[in-house]
């Protein structure tokens, strides 16, 4: 009796995950109703940039494998950022190690000469093992100096750039392309486009088993549990005999790997050069995709989802419309603020809580009474 | 190749054009020593320097007066340190992400304005906007060597120095400065004693948004005279290692800064030489790197040697 009783009364820590979800959703909301609102005000044609925001993204076959191949790499980029601010590190080498990880699948796929299959896969490695330097140093800095990764990530991520810019432009660079970019990739090191008329490629597999084994690993593995706890607790963390360090390397270290991989993928499947000129953002992307999805890798994909449906959306509007494609980025930043804003909704999620806790009392005495 | 290194480095012109790449990151580097004394060190020096120098040139456009270009810059670099400040404060958001989010609304925010108002997404030199002068030291422009090095920058650079000694003179020698440091060292003993701590901090953030806008204002209004996208480029982050490797003390600050000065400058004197430009770019940041390193270890010594404490001291960022 008492059992199906306490099973209708939510406990505490089921309302504080109700009320995160409900935040993210309600952050998303405003911030889109924001950006409807600037349409509203700048566009000459408000309803016609709406609409191609909206559903712009659907409007053709290509346009949906644009939404995909936008969310492949924020995959990457996403689950890597679980592993890294889910340890509580704000290393955002992320990004600088994306880059670094075009850079080693592009070395990959012009120096190598090897069978298909696993020519990709030695890119895909390569390109993992790069972008974990990226991540590596600042987590090494912290660990070793005590310095905190905030500043020392933001200049490697500069430092990544101007190597994988440097490699491009004087060892690897095609004098017959005309542009600064790498020397064409072997055709057995591309991945296989999986949709015909669309540049869908097969990273987004990928993508999903890197979601997959990162969830595995995050949220049912020892390794993946004392990730999440030095995060939570440090010192609880190292009171109950956890390697702080190591697990802090390591969390960084995975994180960069998936990162540089999301790299590799995304110059493998969608270009057949290296040409960035700099930074791409996917690192940042990745970032808010991690927060959105609460640092669970599992919900990744849907984060993903929702960040290259606007990209896309916003991109349809820049062409058809008069309103640039920097939209985005406003979007981005109101959710991330209303995401993170521990007081935001505060109010509501305390009065649940106390409401809980009355009927639990109210529920103790009613039992201890019979 | 060498000889001619060494002379590009050892003359007037490239003494001068140390100050002139050092001022930007000054300005930062002082509000960064602002908001670490009281308690709100944060990353979006950035978004506050670039919307400060879109704001003034979009403002002095407009109006064609520098003083009205001069104020539109600061409101809108204070503005994002007050909107850092409404979420880190009273929503209780992460200081980090926050900064994030800041720093992209900079970035994104101010090229969707520039289209708007220019149609153009990468330069403002469609608007008409104005630059503060350049000026000569009266009696040091006379002297030799120091005359040239010294004399002739913009007004803004004399007004960075200038800012050295009035944040040494608010931070140690103004009840406002005592207030600051103190709730940046202790919010809940100063607060014990009847400060304000959240209004201290927003008055500690509106002082490191004046001072970083006046580094924004500098980029696009006397470093160059028109507004670029992402014009700072990590300058506000680099004035907060400087910061940071000065252990926020303003004259520490000051030599730092003029060190991540000197190396922007090495790189720009050693792209018209034979070396690949891009090790030479990366010169700032990997010193950057480097002095992260050399302060964080000297500071561990020091705490190590008084006791072993194994713990994990948030300092700084």
């Amino acid at each position: 009796m008492t059992k199906s009783v306490s099973k209708s009364i939510k406990t505490p820590k089921e309302v504080e995950r109700e009320f995160d979800i409900l935040r993210v959703l309600l952050g998303m909301t405003i911030a889109l109703c924001i950006a409807f609102l600037i349409i509203l005000l700048i566009s000459k044609d408000p309803l016609g940039a709406l609409k191609s925001f909206v559903i712009g993204p659907l409007s053709t076959l290509r346009r949906m494998g644009n939404v995909v191949e936008a969310m492949t790499p924020l995959l990457f980029t996403g689950v890597a950022v679980c592993f890294i601010f889910s340890a509580n590190q704000t290393n955002m080498a992320v990004e600088g190690g994306f880059l670094l990880g075009a850079l080693g699948a592009t070395i990959g796929a012009t120096v190598f000469h090897l069978p298909p299959v696993i020519h990709p896969l030695v890119c895909l490695l390569l390109g993992g093992l790069f972008g974990a330097f990226a991540c590596y140093v600042p987590a090494l800095l912290y660990v070793k100096f005590n310095s905190k990764p905030v500043v020392s990530s933001l200049m490697m991520n500069y430092i990544c750039m101007y190597i994988a810019l440097g490699i491009i432009n004087h060892v690897i660079r095609d004098p017959g392309a005309g542009f600064p970019a790498s020397y064409t990739f072997d055709e057995t090191a591309q991945l296989a486009r999986v949709l015909k008329g669309t540049h869908v490629h097969a990273g987004i597999f990928v993508g999903l088993v890197v979601v997959l084994v990162g969830y595995l690993y995050l949220y049912r593995s020892r390794k993946g549990y004392e990730i999440r706890m030095v995060g939570k607790n440090v010192n609880f963390a190292a009171y109950s005999g956890m390697p702080v360090n190591k697990v802090l390397m390591n969390s960084q270290l995975i994180g960069g790997f998936l990162a540089g991989m999301g790299g590799a993928v995304e110059v493998l499947g969608m270009y057949t050069r290296f040409q960035y000129q700099g930074l791409t953002g996917h690192g940042f992307d990745g970032i808010l995709v991690g927060i959105i999805a609460g640092y669970n890798p599992a919900i990744v994909p849907l984060a993903a989802l929702f960040l290259g449906y606007i990209r896309v959306g916003a991109d349809v509007m820049s062409r058809m419309n008069d309103i640039p494609i920097e939209l985005v980025s406003i979007i981005q930043s109101i959710i991330i603020v209303l995401v993170v804003a521990e007081r935001f909704l505060y109010k509501q999620k305390h009065r649940k809580l106390v409401e809980v806790a009355h009927k639990e009392l109210a529920r103790e005495e009613v039992a201890a009474n019979e | 190749m060498n000889n001619n290194i060494l002379s590009a480095i050892f003359s007037a012109e490239f003494a001068y054009s140390v100050i002139r790449v050092t001022t930007p990151l000054l300005f930062c580097a002082l509000a960064a020593l602002v908001c670490n004394r009281g308690g709100v060190l944060n990353i979006a020096f950035e978004g506050c320097m670039l919307t400060a120098a879109f704001c003034g040139v979009v403002g002095s456009a407009y109006s064609q007066n520098l003083f009205v270009g001069l104020l539109a810059g600061l409101a809108g670099g204070i503005g994002i340190m007050m909107l850092m400040g409404y979420f880190n404060l009273i929503l209780n958001a992460n200081v980090v992400l926050t900064g994030i989010a800041l720093n992209t609304f900079a970035s994104g925010g101010t090229v969707f304005a520039l289209y708007i108002l220019c149609n153009d997404k990468g330069l403002s030199t469609s608007l008409q906007s104005l630059a503060f002068p350049n000026v000569n030291i009266p009696l040091i422009q006379d002297v030799p060597v120091l005359g040239k090095i010294l004399s002739g920058h913009n007004v803004l650079t004399y007004v960075s120095v200038l800012c050295v000694f009035l944040v040494y003179l608010l931070i140690f020698k103004t009840p406002l400065g005592l207030r600051i440091r103190a709730v940046g060292e202790n919010p809940s003993a100063a607060s014990s004693v009847g400060i304000n701590v959240t209004r201290t901090k927003f008055t500690t953030l509106f002082i490191g948004g004046l001072i970083a806008s006046l580094g924004g204002v500098y980029m696009s209004m006397g470093y160059l005279t028109w507004f670029g996208r992402d014009m700072v480029a990590g300058r506000g982050f680099i004035g907060i290692a400087a910061q940071n490797l000065g252990n926020a003390a303003p004259m520490a600050t000051f030599i730092a800064a003029l060190f991540f000065g000197f190396a922007n400058a090495l790189s720009n004197v050693l792209q018209t030489q034979n070396i690949p430009s891009e090790a030479v770019q990366a010169i700032p940041y990997v010193a950057t790197l480097i002095g992260l390193v050399a302060y964080s270890s000297s500071t561990r010594k020091k705490k190590t040697g008084i006791k072993q404490l194994k713990r994990r001291v948030p300092d700084g960022l």
